[in-house]
């Protein structure tokens, strides 16, 4: 019974202490809470508050217009049970994300790599042609002129000249033309943020560490790009690993302004254009909403789920 | 006769190269080629956009089309200047806009995720991990997953149809708080513990010392954002002619079909080029901010 009483009134008095501690904390703190402020009441606004209204009306039914009214699962069932559309933008999606997702990646690794054998200028210079057209705004429309399905497309004009094909061919009409044309022109565009982190990152490897690794027996570049490179830039690959997948998910407007929306037979549709086409153009924002919370779950699974698979590499 | 300086080093054409280690001849040649064929692949559309801008309207339209122009003229940037003067809000309006909306957002964010970057790098305090890991969870998703509550609460805050529609969101982009704050951390703590102990509060230090010291990060944070908004055309928040930005009226040349093709390849120009012009004036910056930009878990 003593006893008893005597745990309960020290837990209470533990628990006191730590409220004072986490009060004593917070107004110590005050200057860092005030600093923290302005960016992350934005934040709430403009990021969290969202994500948890979508989630919240991707169980409603809502047209802007009138009232959300709550319809349960209903969204989810209609877009995985009779949504083919969907379906096939989602097939779309997931296809982009596993081909470009790792090429890219690859890429980035690859070119920054070389790069970094360059010293000076010309490495700036290397830098900059790959990185530019991941900056080059809408500029990517220039493949439009490319990919142009007559003769006086750039594309057609030279593989008739160089009698690889007969006719010219309507690049961006065929079904089976659209997803890898897509995919090309979306790697040319992948090259961004996440390769200037490999380029930053590959500069900081230690020099002694590719010496001593030279008198440990590796005997060739690959080995040290192996043994020593990667695991010494851990970090920025999964900085990199962040960028490139949520891109490869997001991919949509190339689809749109290259193959159009719809496009021939939904063959370039991706979770995104479906996205769109529900939101902006038919109002229907909580079934849009439903296939927002679905790209958001993709996005943010398939990146925890890679972060976890590189944090055990080298360990 | 002036005497011959044996002091300095013999000036030689081919400099001899040291031999590197672990790098062989054929490695070397293999890489270079690959790297010669991914560059051409790269350059090329690039080359297309600077070349199309200077091809007279027939080159424009010729078969078979060839790459590079063989009458350069400016006359697709002469087209561009007399529809820009056409059109229904004066041209410079949209400069305008355009000045206010991308340097707006761009100064604002520096300032915001600077200030919020500094007590996450260098201060302890409660919700710290908690704060920071949602920021990082932020750059897993892109901004399309938002898009349509953030119309929403734009609308409920009445912010609509004004700059403030545009400028305010981007404030809080993730990857700039990200990467200001790995940057900050690298910073020694004892640059802050001694001006502490000369008295001076946490507001004094980040201004005076914080800031100054991670110049490389500004223009890093500040050419990241101007990537995001250089491509938006507004025409989402902004109803109002008056406050589109270049980017909106740009978009509208490009549509004009087959009659503006020279102006439209002028346009491509300048949406490519600016861009690029200004990651190339802060390239060194944004590569030593980048070297932070690892993710430890």
């Amino acid at each position: 019974m003593d006893t008893q009483e005597m745990t309960i009134s020290q837990e209470a008095l533990d628990i006191a202490k730590k409220q004072a501690l986490l009060s004593y904390q917070i107004k110590r703190n005050k200057a860092s809470y005030f600093m923290l402020a302005p960016y992350f009441i934005l934040f709430f606004f403009f990021t969290v508050l969202p994500v948890a209204i979508s989630v919240g009306l991707s169980f409603t039914h809502f047209n802007m217009l009138e009232m959300p009214t709550f319809v349960g699962w209903k969204n989810y069932i209609k877009l995985f049970l009779e949504d083919d559309i969907f379906m096939i933008s989602l097939k779309n999606t997931l296809l982009f994300a596993v081909i470009t997702g790792p090429i890219s990646y690859m890429l980035c690794l690859l070119f920054a790599w070389i790069i970094n054998e360059f010293k000076g200028k010309v490495r700036a210079f290397l830098t900059l042609i790959f990185y530019a057209p991941s900056i080059c705004g809408n500029a990517y429309l220039v493949w439009n002129l490319i990919l142009t399905g007559d003769r006086y497309g750039y594309l057609n004009g030279i593989l008739l000249e160089l009698d690889i094909i007969n006719e010219a061919k309507l690049w961006m009409q065929t079904e089976k033309y659209v997803l890898p044309v897509l995919i090309v022109v979306q790697l040319w565009l992948s090259l961004g943020t996440g390769f200037l982190s490999f380029i930053a990152g590959l500069q900081t490897v230690d020099k002694s560490l590719y010496e001593a690794a030279a008198l440990d027996g590796v005997k060739n570049r690959w080995q040290e790009l192996w043994y020593v490179t990667l695991p010494a830039m851990k970090p920025q690959l999964m900085f990199g690993a962040v960028m490139q997948i949520t891109q490869s998910f997001a991919v949509a407007d190339i689809s749109i302004n290259l193959a159009g929306n719809p496009s021939v037979n939904y063959a370039g549709a991706t979770v995104v254009t479906h996205l769109l086409d529900y939101g902006s153009t038919r109002f229907e924002m909580g079934y849009a909403s439903a296939i927002a919370t679905v790209l958001f779950l993709l996005m943010v699974g398939t990146n925890k789920l890679v972060q976890k698979v590189l944090g055990r590499v080298g360990e | 006769m002036a005497k011959k300086d044996y002091t300095k080093p013999k000036k030689r054409l081919f400099r001899k190269r040291e031999k590197q280690l672990n790098r062989s001849f054929a490695g070397n040649s293999l890489l270079f080629f690959i790297m010669f064929i991914c560059g051409i692949f790269m350059v090329l559309p690039l080359v297309m956009i600077v070349n199309n801008a200077l091809k007279p309207l027939d080159e424009l339209y010729q078969f078979p089309p060839k790459i590079f122009v063989r009458n350069p003229t400016l006359e697709n940037f002469s087209d561009l200047f007399v529809l820009m003067n056409d059109s229904w809000v004066p041209f410079s309006r949209y400069i305008l806009n355009t000045i206010i909306i991308t340097g707006g957002g761009m100064v604002g964010h520096v300032i915001v995720a600077s200030l919020a970057a500094y007590p996450l790098a260098k201060h302890k305090f409660p919700g710290k991990n908690i704060l920071f890991s949602m920021v990082v969870l932020s750059m897993m998703f892109s901004w399309t997953v938002t898009q349509i509550p953030q119309y929403l609460i734009i609308s409920a805050l009445h912010i609509n149809n004004t700059y403030a529609a545009l400028i305010l969101p981007a404030w809080s982009f993730g990857m700039g708080l990200y990467l200001m704050k790995q940057f900050m951390e690298q910073l020694p703590d004892s640059l802050m513990e001694s001006a502490r102990l000369d008295g001076a509060g946490e507001w004094k230090i980040f201004w005076e010392i914080v800031m100054p010291n991670v110049k490389p990060a500004w223009l890093t944070l500040a050419i990241f954002q101007f990537q995001q908004m250089w491509g938006n055309t507004g025409s989402l928040f902004l109803r109002d002619e008056e406050l589109k930005p270049l980017q909106f009226s740009l978009q509208q040349i490009t549509a004009g079909g087959v009659a503006r093709a020279g102006a439209a390849a002028a346009v491509t120009f300048i949406i490519a080029a600016v861009p690029i012009a200004f990651f190339l004036i802060c390239q060194s910056n944004v590569i030593e901010t980048m070297t932070t930009s690892g993710m430890k878990d």
